[in-house]
């Protein structure tokens, strides 16, 4: 506030600033990502041996499908002003309940898995929208109980042979992969609810300002729980389908720190932390940008140490310059 | 002034409000007390003086971390950090032990309390979220373990006859050393706390940081250091554990944070920030520690059932901390 207050004066003297409009740094924060994840490309194109192949290309997208689908949840919760951590637990217990109830029927399987992440998302809900406890909190237990339970269940790695699994994992619809064509309809889903419907408007108002949401007569409570509900199913479907990619379940190492990865990829796709906004297509270059980031380090050989110290300094500048829209506009 | 920063979040006054505020405090004592009990009932191997002991050198270990991540929670802020760091610490401690008990000490503490202090910096000066900052420092010190033991290593030995391993094996009036640096720490902790104008300015920052800005208190200090104590903290907990065990193990403190964060928020601490007490994040710790030891006792019971109840009981706790919050008109 006191920023505004210093600035008006300023403004009055000189109205027009044409030099600084030029390099505008709200347009760097919205497009960003695109801008960074192009460069890379073209840096993948010029210095890395076969990268322009169908093969690479197939493996990338393929690869990043389960950290898509999780931060297309995530994006949700955190324009909400919430967080999730416990999307990387439900991954785990989604995957060790597929080889549990595969014996009844690929679909049972796949529907039960599916629906724990439901009932988790549900328990977060509740938590954060009718308890409420912090959203940090609250799925941090979830997080914890969530990996002991996926252990329980799931015990040791569990191979999958299911023929229908298989083919999930690893089939294609006109030589798109089926994960990737999964992904793309979970994307092209989660925008028409965020900018097409009531609900995702009301999303955005709750975690935009949520007293005056509330105020306003918006059903609180119930969007939250649907919101962390849908993120809920989205991780369990993502644990789903790394399963039936890698044709076994392994609950101790299934979706670790994916959190953190699907977290930045929201970040980096230019949703603020501090809720009120969603940015789908923002959120895909967002988790493109990683997997790409991650690839070119391998593609390299530069070692796995080095790459997550490249990933730490990638999340501070990424909300760095989200912080300058906060400030921007209070 | 001080005193009254310290005491400004107390809430109203009414019976129902001084038990519930007391309830909120005491809560984890009173389930640790009756765990402790019925576990003394229930087996013959628990009430014994070596198994108690026991319980309290594997706790001092997550004690002295959960310490400096009191101070930080106090103070509204999160420091995601401190399982890497505590690896990194032990480690560094492993390999300084090659050259004198000396730099046993020092490495891992200057190391770490650096790692805390750019943290800090960056949270204080940048305006940063702490949530995503020490996400990356997280990621940080885990990189930067996996570069110094890219030789392949997963554990450094303390060479036998070293000084250093004195430090976690030895005790004094038959009890262990660490046991003792717990309770001073956490003596030196709480005096801080309460008697110091940096105790009362995190309380303070915690409360409500414009606030304590504008009342001229030293925010950027205050945050900074609290941020360097709680690395040089884990960083401690880690050398600790390394002369401990004898060695240092890059694989230790994955999902430590999580463990530490559930024990402050257990004792007590909220983490809003503002309110909270040091003692309270031992009992938090101590009933962790009483848990895991418990399901060891019971032995048929997987071993997974500690991450579900641990995760239960944190759900468990902030529930009635709200619902307490409520009561007390908070």
């Amino acid at each position: 506030m006191s920023e505004r207050l210093a600035s008006k004066p300023r403004s009055r003297e000189k109205p027009e600033r044409p030099r600084r409009r030029r390099i505008d740094p709200d347009w760097i924060r919205r497009n960003g990502v695109y801008v960074a994840l192009v460069l890379l490309l073209a840096i993948n194109v010029a210095i890395t041996d076969n990268f322009v192949s169908d093969a690479t290309l197939r493996l990338q997208l393929i690869q990043v499908t389960p950290v898509l689908i999780v931060a297309l949840g995530m994006a949700l919760v955190i324009g909400t002003q919430g967080i999730d951590l416990s999307v990387g637990a439900v991954m785990a217990l989604a995957a060790a309940l597929i080889p549990l109830y595969i014996g009844y029927g690929t679909g049972v399987a796949i529907a039960i898995a599916v629906l724990a992440g439901g009932v988790s998302g549900a328990l977060a809900g509740t938590l954060v929208a009718r308890i409420g406890v912090q959203p940090i909190i609250a799925t941090l237990g979830i997080m914890v109980a969530g990996r002991g339970v996926a252990n329980l269940f799931g015990g040791e790695i569990k191979s999958i042979r299911d023929p229908g699994m298989v083919a999930l994992g690893s089939g294609s619809l006109l030589g798109v992969p089926y994960v990737v064509v999964i992904a793309a309809v979970v994307a092209a889903v989660t925008w028409f609810l965020v900018r097409r419907s009531n609900f995702g408007r009301q999303l955005v108002a709750i975690g935009g300002n949520k007293r005056a949401a509330e105020l306003g007569g918006l059903p609180v409570p119930r969007v939250l729980l649907t919101t962390y509900i849908l993120c809920g199913l989205l991780a369990a479907l993502a644990g789903v389908l790394l399963a039936a990619r890698s044709q076994a379940s392994d609950p101790t190492k299934v979706g670790l720190l994916v959190e953190l990865s699907a977290i930045t990829a929201v970040v980096l796709g230019g949703t603020p932390l501090s809720g009120g906004q969603v940015r789908i297509a923002g959120t895909i270059a967002g988790a493109l940008l990683m997997q790409l980031i991650t690839a070119t380090l391998i593609f390299h050989d530069i070692p796995d140490s080095t790459a997550q110290i490249a990933q730490a300094v990638i999340v501070v500048a990424a909300v760095y310059v989200q912080l300058g829209r906060r400030k921007a506009r209070p | 002034m001080t005193t009254t920063v310290a005491a400004a979040p107390a809430g109203s006054g009414g019976t129902r409000a001084r038990v519930a505020r007391v309830a909120q405090r005491q809560g984890a004592l009173v389930i640790l007390v009756a765990s402790v009990l019925a576990a003394t009932l229930a087996f013959d191997s628990f009430g014994t003086a070596g198994n108690l002991e026991n319980i309290a050198l594997q706790a001092s270990f997550l004690a002295v971390v959960a310490l400096g991540m009191t101070f930080v929670i106090m103070s509204g802020g999160i420091d995601l950090s401190v399982g890497s760091v505590f690896a990194l610490g032990g480690v560094l401690a492993a390999w300084g032990s090659r050259y004198g008990t000396l730099a046993a000490l020092l490495v891992p503490l200057v190391v770490c309390g650096a790692i805390g202090l750019v943290q800090g910096l960056v949270i204080a000066r940048g305006g940063l979220p702490p949530f995503i900052v020490t996400l990356a420092g997280l990621l940080f010190a885990r990189g930067l373990l996996l570069l110094i033991s890219d030789e392949g290593a997963t554990t450094y030995k303390v060479p036998p006859g070293s000084a250093f391993r004195e430090l976690a094996q030895g005790g004094l009036l038959g009890i262990g050393y660490p046991i003792w640096i717990v309770l001073v720490a956490f003596g030196i902790g709480g005096l801080l706390l309460r008697r110091s104008s940096y105790g009362s300015t995190v309380l303070a920052i915690g409360g409500q940081e414009d606030a304590a800005d504008l009342m001229g208190l030293p925010v950027l200090r205050t945050k900074v250091i609290a941020y360097t104590t709680c690395g040089v903290l884990a960083g401690f907990g880690g050398l600790l554990m390394a002369s401990y065990t004898s060695s240092g193990v890059t694989v230790l403190g994955v999902g430590m944070e999580l463990e530490v964060i559930s024990a402050v928020v257990l004792g007590g601490t909220l983490l809003t920030g503002g309110a909270g007490t040091v003692l309270g994040s031992l009992v938090g710790v101590l009933l962790l520690q009483v848990i895991r030891n418990v399901i060891n006792q019971v032995g048929s019971l997987n071993s997974n059932w500690q991450a579900v109840i641990s995760g239960t009981i944190l759900l468990v706790v902030v529930t009635a901390q709200r619902w307490l919050a409520k009561v007390e008109g908070r």
